[in-house]
């Protein structure tokens, strides 16, 4: 289908340099949304009840939603003349830019829905803010998806609280998923030399200003769902730079193979 | 080259034919209910160019629409006609008609209700929605996520039903 966003005209008139910062960055914001909204894909006629069946295949949707016009933007930025599918399905795991939090498995109900609340604030409250940064293209994707975002951190915090709050087990699980996955929090915040750079020249905003209101919003969460955060944990990173978990291995594998044996289907 | 005065009745023309042209998900409602139709623009070699937007990021329908306007407008002797996908400004609830919203709850989906507080706060009460089928205001919240994007899922506790609500976008 040759349905495609208008291009950004401002694109034209970036330095080689700025754009390919902005390449980078956005790839690596569409590689993020693409893994995370794969692995809630598999949950797909797995869910613990329909209801939230449809609920994660609906998170998924939007998220795959936001990696569309994320790839179609890149391609564009990128300017080599490739197609969102190219930079989807044709790349290595090495390549992929995403932060290690969202390759994880699915786990139990508990482990993706923790996966899922420690995600969403960080999207929300970053979306908010690109939603003013000077290039259009990554402006009006984070103004559409801003959007759609504070349901899904509704869904996650909600859950956070029934489930921490809930019987003993379903505590003894979402605790569990705390203590596992705590220590991928942090790289959502740790900057990379590209998310540096745009920073720094106000392109995007810098992420030690969006901690407060997810440090905030996680705190008030956890507190209501009886919760204990693990103290002194050494944060895990990598992602962002290209070193994945295994986990991304497999993924890939699953995710690209259609386009690997039939080169050139489309979306 | 067409003159000025063709060129508008012609777009003119575009917009009242695209009203025939549905949300495949909600068939009841048109492009123009649902305001996706942003733009129709008929250049001077005849090529038409029409502008939508999605509702959701991860629309399916928007290919389906897009493919819609082309059939219907070939059908109707434009040949030539390119659909572009334009993202700002955001799509928003706000831009359903009154018409459509009429057309909704006939259909029997609850139409977007205007929230009391701010949208994006994350803690606060759910929205009182109506009940399509019997108009009780005593309902509940099911999920917020329900048959599609952009709808949520309530039951009525009057008339017992199940139904869905077309939840506010801002
Ligand atoms: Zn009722």
């Amino acid at each position: 289908m040759d349905l495609h966003h208008t291009p950004t005209a401002a694109v034209q008139t970036y330095s080689p340099e700025l754009r390919a910062l902005l390449f980078g960055y956005t790839l690596q914001l569409a590689d993020t949304s693409l893994i995370l909204g794969h692995r809630l894909s598999e949950w797909c006629g797995h869910g613990p009840i329909l209801e939230q069946d449809l609920a994660m295949a609906n998170i998924a949707l939007d998220l795959i939603g936001e990696t569309r016009s994320l790839y179609q933007y890149a391609a564009e930025l990128e300017g080599k003349g490739h197609s969102e599918d190219d930079l989807a399905y044709l790349r290595e795991a090495v390549d992929y830019k995403n932060p290690l939090l969202v390759e994880l498995p699915n786990g139990d109900f508990g482990d993706t829905v923790m996966r899922q609340f420690l995600f969403d604030g960080f999207h929300l409250f970053l979306l908010k803010e690109l939603q003013n940064s000077p290039d259009p293209g990554l402006a009006a994707i984070a103004a559409k998806s801003f959007k759609e975002a504070s349901y899904h951190l509704k869904w996650s915090s909600e859950w956070i609280i029934r489930l921490g709050d809930g019987t003993e087990e379903s505590k003894r699980r979402i605790q569990k998923a705390l203590a596992n996955l705590w220590r991928y929090s942090g790289e959502l915040y740790t900057m990379t030399q590209t998310e540096q750079q745009l920073a720094q020249s106000e392109f995007i905003p810098d992420y030690a200003t969006l901690q407060p209101q997810w440090d905030a919003h996680v705190a008030r969460v956890f507190a209501e769902a009886t919760l204990e955060v693990p103290q002194n944990v050494f944060m895990q990173q990598g992602g962002k730079t290209g070193r994945h978990t295994e986990h991304l291995g497999y993924l890939l594998t699953e995710l690209q193979y259609l386009q690997r044996a039939y080169p050139g289907l489309e979306w | 080259m067409l003159l000025d005065t063709t060129k508008v009745t012609a777009e003119e023309n575009i917009w009242k034919l695209l009203e025939e042209v549905s949300d495949p998900e909600i068939p009841v409602l048109s492009i123009l209910d649902l305001g996706v139709l942003k733009k129709v623009q008929v250049q001077e070699n005849g090529k038409v160019q029409v502008t939508i937007t999605p509702t959701y990021s991860g629309c399916p329908a928007m290919n389906t629409i897009a493919a819609d306007i082309k059939l219907k407008l070939l059908a109707e002797g434009y040949p030539d006609v390119a659909v572009n996908l334009q993202l700002s400004p955001a799509w928003t609830t706000d831009w359903l008609t009154p018409e459509g919203k009429r057309k909704l709850e006939d259909y029997g989906i609850a139409p977007p209700v205007e929230p009391e507080g701010d949208i994006h706060a994350l803690f606060g009460r759910d929205t009182v929605v109506r009940c399509p089928l019997c108009t009780s205001e005593n309902t509940k919240l099911i999920s917020q996520f329900g048959s599609t994007s952009c709808k949520a899922h309530y039951q009525c506790e009057n008339c017992l039903e199940p139904f869905d609500y077309f939840k506010c976008l801002k």
